[in-house]
């Protein structure tokens, strides 16, 4: 799904945005301090929102997180150590400009591509955690992606450990040609043999999952829990608006529409998140660190 | 073989009278019997799948189905599947399995269909699954790109041993006219996008994508049915006989790294 079509879909689900400048207008308080719901238009304090995980108090949406907030907020303090963390892409089919882009975008995000991954423990239990940022290239799979995430199922499979990952994406990197849509198959098949050597896995999947991301190790695990009203599809919305030209519901292709379709096991909350992953593990029978939290 | 560029051979697999799996089926394979359905939900016209007979050797065929016409097309939804159609392909496949027959894929297709039902259906996981289940699949498979290779629909039918094209098949992540729309905003600068996105047979062997080009007549597979679908007979007579020689573990081993190693990134 292309990048310009996703702020479409967030802008039409959410309603459009009023211009800034008029908050700015009636209340005197300095901008950064403060949050608008894009979804409700609710406006509170940066500081209030950010204690509220970033989930608006008045409707619940759940807004889109950097790697690193999500990972402080469901991995054990300290816990967290990091895996191939220096991959960085090349260009395979020579895109234009695709180095410049890359190289922009991880001084602007601090990460060398859209994932991470790593070994933490969740409430003291052990797992394999891989987390995508939508605010590197809308979390687009290329060779790096793709890499990491056959790495961690890898390394899952040699330690024996659950592997826990928090899926967004717009889809296969295009820039990378057919390279990205072959990291769709090498992701399934680390998949399949993680899951064929008995392994656990856990997709949570959070704002937006769409496309090859979808059409791959997203949509195989062996539970899948998603956040609340997020976007969960396979074809973009405005392709399949212009194959059948007539408007789509506003929750075609949410969360609670793909678990009314059957995709989804579990929508949970951003603030029970933690400890459903955690309760998930521990009645799969892995055992319990330290003292946890 | 000819070298033309990525537009010229588009130009080539879009010709009216290009043949599809509707004239190299008859032509492939003798006593092919077409078997229907997902056991699921329906069957997708847009895949056939069934057995019949390469050479001497039983085989499970699934194809992405092209019409020839107006009418065929409107059959075969212009070979675009819906999820019934994958989990079709993928119960012939495991029903190949169980019997040790070989797999083959023709693929032909602009992409997994994007809509509404194909939404409420799974698309994304129909997709998903075949991947995954494909590449544990102890029986050989192997894909042919007979035109169009349209991103995770054309992939679904190809994770395979070995990956064949037509000299003038093209397979990419994107279709030429939604890369041109997303870089440039212009759906109709299709012509340099399928410049930029190197997805010619030749190129996508340069990749390690394409393990085998399979030559078509010169100015293309239209302008001889027959020829090319001797060489495709040829090459695929060849690769099941090398195949079921190969010791089952050794060829998935083989299969998972013919795509595991595929990436470019330093470290
Ligand atoms: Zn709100």
């Amino acid at each position: 799904m292309a990048l310009e079509d996703l702020f479409k879909v967030v802008k039409e689900r959410f309603g459009a945005e009023q211009s800034s400048s008029a908050i700015e207008k009636e209340v005197e308080i300095p901008q950064d301090l403060l949050f608008k719901c894009p979804r409700c238009s609710t406006v509170i304090y940066n500081e209030e929102f950010e204690r509220a995980m970033k989930v608006c108090p008045k409707c619940g949406y759940h807004a889109r997180l950097t790697w690193k907030e999500r990972l402080d907020m469901t991995v054990d303090k300290g816990s967290f150590k990091e895996l191939d963390e220096s991959l960085r892409s090349l260009n395979p089919i020579g895109f234009p400009k695709y180095e410049e882009k890359v190289e922009k975008l991880s001084e602007q995000v601090g990460m060398n591509d859209a994932i991470k991954t790593g070994v933490c423990t969740i409430r003291g239990y052990r797992c394999v955690i891989g987390i995508m940022d939508s605010h590197f290239m809308m979390a687009s799979m290329g060779s790096v992606v793709g890499e990491k995430i056959a790495r961690a199922f890898e390394y899952a499979i040699e330690h024996k450990l659950p592997v826990v990952m928090f899926t967004a994406s717009g889809g296969a990197r295009m820039q990378e040609g057919i390279i990205s849509l072959m990291q769709m198959a090498k992701t399934s098949g680390a998949v399949k043999r993680h899951s064929d050597a008995g392994g656990l896995y856990i997709t949570v999947m959070t704002d937006p999952t769409t496309g090859g991301v979808t059409a791959s190790f997203a949509s195989l695990g062996d539970v899948i829990l998603a956040e609340p009203k997020v976007l969960i599809g396979f074809a973009g919305r405005r392709v399949i608006q212009d194959t059948i030209r007539q408007r789509l519901p506003d929750d075609f292709q949410s969360a609670e529409f793909q678990q009314d379709c059957g995709f989804v096991d579990m929508i949970v909350e951003r603030g029970m998140m933690r400890k459903r992953i955690s309760n998930i593990l521990k009645i799969h029978g892995f055992p319990k660190e330290g003292t946890g939290r | 073989m000819s070298k033309l560029t990525a537009c010229e051979r588009l130009e080539i697999i879009r010709h009216k009278d290009r043949p599809t799996v509707n004239d190299y089926i008859p032509a492939l394979f003798t006593r092919f019997m077409e078997f229907h359905g997902d056991r699921l939900y329906g069957d997708d016209a847009a895949i056939i799948g069934g057995i019949g007979y390469l050479s001497e050797t039983p085989v499970t065929v699934i194809a992405q189905v092209k019409g020839r016409n107006l009418e065929e097309n409107k059959r075969s939804n212009f070979s675009m599947p819906h999820p019934e159609g994958y989990r079709k392909a993928l119960r012939l496949a495991r029903q190949a399995e169980k019997f040790h027959r070989p797999v083959i894929c023709l693929v032909d297709t602009p992409g997994a269909f994007c809509g509404i039902e194909a939404e409420e259906r799974g698309q994304g996981e129909a997709i998903a699954k075949n991947l995954a289940e494909f590449m544990t699949l102890k029986t050989p498979v192997i894909s042919v790109v007979l035109g169009e290779g349209g991103s995770g629909g054309a992939l679904a039918l190809a994770v395979c041993d070995e990956l064949a094209m037509l000299e003038n098949a093209l397979y990419s992540v994107i279709s030429p006219r939604g890369a041109a729309s997303i870089l440039w905003k212009d759906g109709t600068k299709e012509k340099e996008a399928c410049e930029v996105l190197k997805i010619t047979a030749e190129n996508l062997s340069d990749f390690g994508v394409c393990d085998r080009i399979i030559p078509e007549p010169e100015g293309g597979a239209h302008l001889s049915k027959d020829i090319t679908a001797d060489n495709i007979y040829e090459y695929l007579v060849d690769a099941v006989y090398r195949m079921k020689n190969t010791d089952i573990d050794t060829l998935l081993e083989q299969r998972y790294h013919k795509f595991r190693k595929i990436g470019m990134f330093t470290e």
